[in-house]
């Protein structure tokens, strides 16, 4: 909820990121009074215009008599079909004036009927492919967490032995630990989840967005017979063609499919993964996630996040900002439930971290809710911490900081021959600066406790300390090693193929067919 | 780049054009022309797009339009399989001297003068849009002072409705 003008327009950025992930949102905004409205009032602005493109729907309300229908067509929207944001802007006469209070019966929405039921035909032809491929894999996006059909994709994943690498905003949707969960794809995924991709014959894209990111520059299409297909109702992949698409719910579709791969398997008809397994498990053991210790004795970030995923837990709530820390958080804590890892996947909204902790939190109450968040991104949204300490909502931040607008000075280093410019925030001591801020103080200022790691042997203590606190809000300052990078990395514009495992290190490819 | 007809039946809502229109403009696409008017039911509009452009960018923009919540059906409209046409009122210069020439001309596509006056005439046509460019080119040997178009409206040949098939599946989700 927000006012009319700059209260409005602040929610732009929300909005866009919430439109990117398709997350269920309504927000409502203050107008004008309708006669002022186009007049350039006072704290006006057009919201409707300006959010159109990043809204699913949006809505002008001028009569009082009109707010409950729409409310209720906004809920309607926004949680249903491919799910999205929906603004309701009401005018101040509107909001002022009484009517009777009438919740509709019914909704009236001729133009909006998601497609929910899969084509039965598309399915059972999915099932006979999934059956006939050498090397499948199951591509596994966030809209399988918004459908709720983590259960439904284990239990089509056990019943074919087909490999399942996860996105970003799939992370947790698949248990890391069960054997056939092979990583996360992406400019900064697995060796073995790039390559499944990379080198498959079949992929089963179950509700990604198959972001550039995924699959970048040339060579999209690996093989010749590669199969994406895309089960939710946007209308089939928006940047891969698909072979055979198939429109519907997810968990619906892959309810069906179950249903279908079981009849073809009754009948003798079943996939053959052997082969592709062992090569699979090769680059598994071969190239699998790790760091470098920085050797000047400073902390390494990574160790920090794979510390902190293992003594909170997979029953704790992960939320990343944007940058490397995010990229960390999704490869060094393993996610065993739908929902364990929050992030900005699309729109990259760097100060997500802090006030997605906050509604985690208050979403769920009982969980412990960890917000990984970078020196950068603490900065943009840091003062949701006085929400947290007035409304005793007590989140957990371990900013990770390492004094630099990280992911950028690593492009500055690989790709811009080190000319670092605006990349140094000053967070982190070094040349015998100071702390500008110092987040111990600033967390304190907030009403939180800060604490702050600075040595490798205090990582543990530390957390466990911060874990140790559940009436206030924790911020720990983890002040690290400002060389890290992330790795492994597909560069910009080139092929999947091109991954390094390390700075100049390439994986070798089995040669095969 | 070819030539597309598609007819949106779109709910009567404040906005429905500026949304509609903003997926074209988003991916770059020039609407060549659109027209927008009330149908047979009450709340319901028919916009009548025709847009160049290839045919998997309009295979993209036309799921997306399918997708906004005022957009009831969207249809292409094949140019054998469908009527076609445009509505044009042109001002002609036609003097004493090259009145009868212009007049002529309008004849001979059938077209009709709506407005006289000493030097100009007003003449309106209607037809396919290569009939009236036709119209249109026979005319500006005699000076044209300026002309407007409808801009295309189409319905499909036969018997079936696009607002009928659409309604039943409203009478059914209700």
């Amino acid at each position: 909820m927000a006012t009319s003008g700059p209260g409005a327009t602040n929610l732009v950025t929300p909005l866009a990121d919430a439109h990117m992930d398709s997350v269920p949102m309504v927000a409502i905004t203050g107008q004008v009074a309708s006669p002022m409205i186009g007049t350039d009032a006072f704290q006006e602005a057009d919201i409707c215009g300006i959010t159109m493109p990043i809204t699913k729907h949006n809505f002008l309300v001028k009569n009082v008599r009109d707010i409950p229908r729409t409310v209720a067509e906004a809920f309607h929207i926004a949680s249903t079909g491919r799910p999205g944001p929906v603004l309701v802007d009401i005018s101040k006469d509107a909001l002022q004036a009484s009517a009777d209070f009438a919740w509709p019966e019914r909704l009236d929405l001729p133009g909006y009927r998601p497609v929910t039921k899969p084509h039965g035909k598309q399915v059972r032809e999915a099932a006979r492919m999934i059956s006939e491929a050498k090397r499948p894999v199951l591509y596994v996006g966030g809209g399988v967490l918004r459908a709720g059909a983590s259960a439904e994709l284990r239990v089509l994943a056990e019943l074919t032995g087909v490999p399942v690498v996860t996105t970003l905003m799939a992370r947790g949707v698949f248990p890391d630990s069960h054997p056939l969960c092979v990583g996360m794809p992406g400019m900064h995924g697995d060796v073995a989840a790039v390559g499944a991709l990379q080198k498959a014959d079949l992929i089963v894209a179950l509700a990604p967005a198959s972001r550039p990111r995924h699959r970048p520059a040339r060579q999209l299409r690996p093989r010749r017979q590669g199969r994406p297909r895309r089960h939710r109702p946007r209308g089939d992949l928006q940047n891969r063609h698909a072979d055979v698409p198939i429109v519907g719910d997810c968990r619906e579709v892959l309810a069906d499919l179950v249903v279908a791969v079981r009849a073809d398997q009754e009948k003798g008809r079943e996939g053959d993964y052997a082969a592709w397994w062992s090569q699979l498990n090769r680059l598994r053991t071969t190239y699998p996630k790790g760091f470098d210790e920085p050797t000047d004795g400073s902390l390494s970030p990574q160790a920090v996040i794979q510390r902190l995923g293992r003594i909170a837990g997979p029953e704790a709530s992960y939320v990343a900002g944007v940058g490397q820390h995010q990229m960390w958080a999704a490869q060094f804590i393993d996610y065993e439930r739908p929902g364990a890892f929050m992030n900005s996947g699309g729109l990259g909204t760097m100060g997500f971290s802090v006030p997605a902790a906050l509604g985690a939190k208050v979403g769920d109450p009982d969980r412990v809710v960890w917000s990984v968040d970078g020196d950068g991104c603490f900065q943009m949204t840091n003062q949701e911490l006085a929400t947290c300490a007035i409304e005793g909502v007590p989140i957990k931040v371990a900013v990770v900081n390492n004094g630099n607008l990280g992911m950028v000075r690593q492009w500055q280093t690989l790709f811009y021959e080190g000319r670092y410019s605006n990349t140094d925030l000053q967070t982190a001591p070094r040349d015998e600066k100071v702390r500008i801020p110092d987040f111990v103080r600033l967390s304190e200022a907030y009403g939180c406790v800060g604490l702050r790691c600075e040595r490798p042997e205090d990582i543990d203590a530390t957390i466990e300390k911060a874990m140790s606190i559940d009436d206030v809000p924790v911020v720990v300052d983890f002040t690290v090693n400002h060389d890290a990078m992330v790795w492994p990395m597909v560069g910009p514009g080139v092929s999947n193929d091109s991954i390094q495992y390390a700075r100049d290190m390439a994986p070798t490819w089995e040669h095969e067919d | 780049m070819s030539r597309h007809t598609l007819s949106v039946l779109v709910e009567d809502t404040p906005g429905i054009l500026a949304r509609a229109s903003s997926l074209f403009s988003r991916r770059g696409f020039n609407i060549d022309s659109l027209s927008v008017s009330t149908t047979e039911y009450a709340g319901l509009s028919r916009m009548t797009i025709v847009v160049n452009c290839d045919l998997h960018p309009l295979e993209q923009v036309t799921k997306q339009l399918n997708k906004l919540v005022n957009v009831v059906k969207i249809v292409e409209m094949d140019t054998t399989a469908s009527v076609q046409r445009e509505l044009l009122l042109v001002k002609v210069k036609a003097d004493a001297s090259s009145r009868t020439h212009v007049l002529q001309t309008a004849e001979l596509f059938r077209a009709h003068v709506v407005d006289v006056s000493p030097d100009v005439v007003v003449i309106e046509a209607t037809g396919d849009p290569e009939k009236l460019d036709a119209l249109v080119k026979n005319l500006e040997p005699f000076g044209i002072r300026e002309l407007v178009k409808s801009g295309l409206v189409a319905l499909g040949r036969g018997p079936r409705s696009i607002t009928d098939r659409s309604l039943r599946a409203v009478d059914r989700s209700a």
